[in-house]
């Protein structure tokens, strides 16, 4: 029944067995643990799953778990620069911003943000809203995710300018 | 939600894939994005007992000019069409329609493969595909047809595509340097899928529409061309007036769609409002 696979995970490799109907989200919370991905409509819909793999934005729940085998993954998880506390520009920016209420969005939030800063470093805010089409969040009404994200832009370009 | 158990099987090339589905019988299906197969495994409304994943197969994945042809493979996923510089000057509407599908998630892994067989009349990419005369090409155990897309689509979920054959490519003529066209659409704001969508190339020579083409997705339950729009369009001065008499006959003889998203009365009337957007972006 199980399919051996091979992943790298926020840069640390895994093997294991899966059965070949696990979702790639189920995989990364239920058997490795890491519960920063969340689950919120198991429909496709709200974006609180979203992950990168390979190095794009997608779906974990809309995606199986052998399909990622020889990928690799970035979760919530392995945002932090050091992995050990220190605050990635975006999730500072949430932090700053009050880009969070229940926090339940946040993972996916942020990653998906993620995604459109390393395509554009600079985004309008027509933009912003535009990338996270795919992203729900029930408390915020978005105002604030906008500026979060603003926030990090602003200051990931700095960091580049300041070498 | 968790979808019934299946085989999972990886094909790494085209014959592969054909091979493993005529090993699997009747109870295989292809995996391309997963992005409509997926979500209806999870609600059991498939219940595959083998999957067949063409994801991998870098064959199919790819956009290209051959000669006039434009050539989109199967396994080309609608980020892909969307930011391709060959979609945007050769066929504009097609990019235009791509970078409208879901939102970035779903476009980094539905392919133009996957809509096309899926055949979901709300799918967007049909509209623009007709309006283009798109073909589709298709392998099977018994080689490759090419299938105007016209013919290809059926009807609701359904097309000619046999259940031993997978779809490769789609193509068609890059469009006339002074064409020009749309895709213009109104979209459920939750899931992003078109309530109505409307697809128009256009040429006008010296003040007269020279060429139309003008199709719809969700109207009906296929995409299908307006053809008594084009004939209202064509041979006429490019003007307002021109344009709303043609859209007045916009879904003249066709079964509009009714769903709790729309009365098939609002949705008729919806298609003539995009229709006019569109030709009035174009002409
Ligand atoms: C949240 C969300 C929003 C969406 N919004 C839109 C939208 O706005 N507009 C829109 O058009 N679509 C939308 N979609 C659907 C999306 O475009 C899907 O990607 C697409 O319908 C299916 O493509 P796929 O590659 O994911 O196919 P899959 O889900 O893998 O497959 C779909 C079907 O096609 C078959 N198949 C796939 N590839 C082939 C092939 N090469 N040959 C033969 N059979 C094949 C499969 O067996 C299956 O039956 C949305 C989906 C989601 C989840
Ligand atoms: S849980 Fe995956 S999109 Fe909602
Ligand atoms: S903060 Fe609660 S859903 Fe977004």
């Amino acid at each position: 029944m199980g399919v051996p696979i091979q992943v790298t995970v926020n840069g640390k490799p895994y093997k294991a067995e899966v059965e070949p109907r696990q979702l790639l989200v189920h995989f990364l919370r239920d058997t490795l643990r890491m519960t920063g991905t969340h689950v919120g409509c198991d429909t496709s819909s709200c974006g609180a799953c979203t992950i990168h793999m390979n190095g794009e934005a997608v779906k974990s729940c809309t995606i199986l778990a052998v399909q990622a085998d020889g990928g690799e993954i970035k979760t919530i998880e392995g945002m932090s620069p050091d992995g050990n506390g220190t605050l990635h520009p975006l999730q500072e920016g949430f932090k700053e911003e009050h880009g969070l209420q229940c926090g339940f969005c946040t993972p996916g939030m942020i990653m998906a943000a993620d995604a459109l800063l390393k395509e554009n470093p600079n985004p309008s805010e027509t933009e912003i809203r535009h990338a996270l089409e795919g992203n729900f969040c029930r408390c915020t009404g978005y105002h604030n995710i906008v500026k979060s994200i603003q926030y990090a832009a602003d200051k990931m370009r700095k960091e580049v300018t300041h070498g | 939600m968790i979808t019934t158990a299946f085989s999972y099987h990886k094909a790494g090339t085209v014959a592969d894939a054909l091979k493993l589905l005529a090993e699997c019988g009747d109870d295989a299906k292809i995996l391309a994005g997963g992005h409509s197969l997926i979500p209806a495994m999870k609600l059991r409304l498939n219940q595959p007992e083998h999957l067949i994943d063409i994801s991998g197969i870098s064959e199919i994945r790819y956009i290209r000019c051959e000669g006039n042809s434009l050539r989109v493979g199967a396994g080309a996923t609608h980020a892909d069409i969307a930011n391709s510089s060959d979609v945007q000057s050769h066929m504009p509407m097609l990019a235009e329609t791509a970078a409208l599908i879901g939102d970035p998630a779903v476009r980094n892994k539905g392919t133009m493969g996957g809509v096309l067989a899926h055949a979901d009349p709300a799918a967007d990419y049909p509209a623009a595909l007709l309006a283009a005369d798109a073909e589709v090409v298709v392998q099977g155990p018994g080689g490759e047809r090419i299938i105007a897309l016209e013919n290809f689509l059926l009807g609701l979920f359904d097309t000619d595509l046999a259940e031993n054959e997978i779809i490769v490519e789609v193509r068609m003529n890059i469009s006339p340097s002074n064409a020009k066209s749309t895709y213009q659409k109104f979209m459920q704001p939750a899931s992003r899928y078109a309530i109505v969508g409307c697809a128009a190339m256009v040429t006008v020579d010296q003040g007269r529409i020279s060429d139309a083409k003008v199709a719809f997705s969700s109207v009906a339950e296929k995409a299908f061309r307006a053809r008594e729009v084009e004939n209202a369009l064509k041979g006429q001065e490019a003007s307002e007036a021109t344009i709303k008499a043609a859209v007045k006959n916009a879904v003249n003889g066709v079964e509009v769609l009714s769903d709790h998203f729309a009365s098939s009365e609002y949705r008729g009337h919806l298609a003539k409002v995009y229709a006019e957007r569109a030709l009035k972006a174009v002409i």
